[in-house]
């Protein structure tokens, strides 16, 4: 795993708003295949990294490497094009559309079928696409087991629910790297549950890799395959778990104890 | 007062509140995907109109060619227009975008009268005039004709928002751009796409109208009509903008009849929608379909 190229390389990644910085000379490499998290604080820039992997932001200094692709200036678009997807930390979803239109939406960039083929719908194939492009979806939602409100506008949904479609959604890109943007944030602790073995299973049985942003701890050492702790936007600590976990200047950043007990 | 004639007013009115909310449609349109006020809507219909004449009558082009090479001109017209005029003003004040759309209006106004002259110039025949009796009511096939393409339009963009991805990529950028992006929807593209749909149905309804009425400046009031319509149908809701359209057909026909039988002022006929605009935003400001903003404090 070393020596091969990693999915996601960000290589010193700055990030100033006029005199704030949020981000200050941050590096790391995501492997494909691993599940990332990255935890920190309030407002430690664990999101502010987030966008400038998604392209959302712009980094002032350094340069985000997709499969080693510089993608630094690329539009957020063209990076969910290349297979980067994302959730949103506040529910982002398009409420007045059913579960259905808002994953196909995910779909947006494999569908190819354009206006003038989608009007020979018989007879140029776009017919044949719709029909593949259903059977991928259907197996989105019953893999995140949201048969049951398919149909319902978005808006109208639990808020569990809702985080499901969410990632149903972002999963219905087909990233190879998929961002989670806090998950678990307001859920119980069932819920909590049910995403973390969704997490897993994206990364095990659809081999999508995953960064993502959780303050549940428990989940995060869980599920992680490696964490990295971001403070008043600067790296503190990246490793395993159990490395993390150990480390000092965690306890007393995060964790907010220094008893050696 | 005659049944038969009421009826026949509100037919009349059915007929051109269909091409109002063909209208209607375009300017919603814009407005939900690129949230600009597009107060230049009736000059798609002018411009529109008027290219197509120009088409059949100097280049003595058939109706079929000169009709679909005044479609792919409208395209570009609609491209062109959103990416040197609206794209630099995206992010600056609404009365800004405002201003440009007005003064687009009165640029292609005056350009077409310098073009084209300021008659009212009629289409050479395309289809034979003929009567066509409905239900008891006497009806000239082109406006027959006209409801037929208006109604046709509808299902058109009906089928364009539920069913394709273009449509639903449109769909998912009014509601949020940057979701929309995230998912891979290329938010410029939408808009200038938007823009491109709206001036090629708007110059359909213009060429109609042209056929019917002939071609002239009065054209440039259907962008006008277009406020009442969107008002009552709400500004974000295309259903809205067709029931809209619709009602100021009917309702500017009664007003007309009700004028001329028992008021005698003159002019309702132009002023009876504006009135009911100026009730709408009293009693209901977002329109029968429009969303209402809720504002937590």
């Amino acid at each position: 795993m070393a020596d091969e190229t990693p999915l996601l390389r960000a290589q010193s990644v700055s990030l100033r708003f006029g005199g704030v910085r949020a981000l200050t000379d941050v590096s790391f490499a995501v492997a494909q295949g691993e599940i990332f998290s990255i935890i920190g604080p309030n407002g430690a820039g664990k999101t502010s990294m987030v966008n400038c992997v998604s392209g959302r932001y712009r980094p002032t200094e350094g340069r985000i490497l997709f499969e080693g692709r510089d993608i630094t200036a690329l539009r957020p678009n063209r990076r969910a094009g290349l297979g980067i997807g994302r959730t949103f930390q506040n529910l982002a979803l398009f409420a007045h559309m059913s579960v259905l239109d808002n994953i196909m939406v995910g779909r947006h960039h494999l569908l190819r079928a354009g206006f003038l083929r989608g009007m020979a719908y018989w007879i140029g194939g776009a017919q044949r696409e719709e029909l593949e492009h259903r059977r991928a979806v259907e197996e989105i939602i019953d893999f995140l087991e949201i048969q049951h409100v398919r149909k319902a506008p978005a808006g109208t949904l639990s808020y569990g629910l809702r985080k499901r479609v969410e990632l149903a959604r972002a999963v219905a890109l087909r990233p190879k790297l998929i961002l989670l943007d806090e998950p678990m944030a307001g859920m119980n602790l069932e819920e909590k549950e049910d995403m973390a073995r969704f997490i897993t299973d994206l990364n095990e049985e659809w081999g999508m890799t995953v960064l993502m942003i959780e303050h549940d701890m428990g989940v995060v050492m869980d599920i992680s395959h490696r964490v990295m702790v971001l403070d008043f936007g600067r790296k503190l600590v990246e490793g395993t778990p159990e490395v993390v976990m150990a480390d000092e200047h965690v306890k007393r950043a995060y964790l907010g104890e220094v008893e050696a007990a | 007062m005659e049944t038969g004639l009421l009826f026949q007013l509100v037919l009349n009115g059915l007929i051109v509140g269909a091409l109002y909310g063909v209208v209607a449609m375009s300017f919603v349109l814009i407005y939900k995907a690129s949230q600009v006020v597009n107060f230049a809507q009736g000059e798609f219909l002018l411009v529109g109109a008027w290219v197509c004449w120009w088409l059949l009558t100097t280049w003595q082009l058939p109706f079929w060619a000169g009709f679909l090479v005044t479609l792919a001109f409208m395209t570009l017209f609609g491209v062109i227009l959103q990416v040197v005029v609206l794209r630099p003003l995206i992010g600056e004040p609404v009365i800004s975008v405002i201003m440009a759309t007005v003064g687009l209006s009165i640029f292609f106004q005056a350009l077409m009268k310098w073009m084209f002259g300021v008659f009212a110039q009629p289409f050479p025949p395309i289809f034979p005039v003929e009567r066509v009796r409905i239900l008891g009511l006497e009806v000239q096939s082109v406006y027959l004709m006209s409801l037929g393409i208006s109604l046709l339009i509808m299902l058109g963009f009906w089928w364009f928002f539920t069913w394709s991805k273009h449509g639903l990529a449109m769909r998912a950028t009014a509601f949020d751009q940057q979701v929309a992006q995230s998912l891979g929807v290329s938010v410029p593209r939408v808009f200038a796409m938007s823009w491109a749909i709206s001036a090629v149905v708007s110059a359909v309804a213009g060429v109609v109208v042209g056929v019917v009425n002939g071609v002239s400046s009065a054209l440039s009031f259907y962008g006008i009509k277009v406020f009442p319509a969107v008002i009552l149908g709400g500004l974000d809701s295309v259903v809205g903008a067709v029931l809209g359209g619709l009602i100021v057909g009917v309702l500017e026909n009664l007003a007309q009849y009700v004028d001329a039988e028992w008021l005698n002022w003159g002019n309702m006929y132009q002023v009876a929608p504006f009135y009911a605009l100026i009730l709408i935003l009293l009693i209901k400001p977002y329109g029968l379909f429009g969303t209402k903003t809720i504002e937590r404090v």
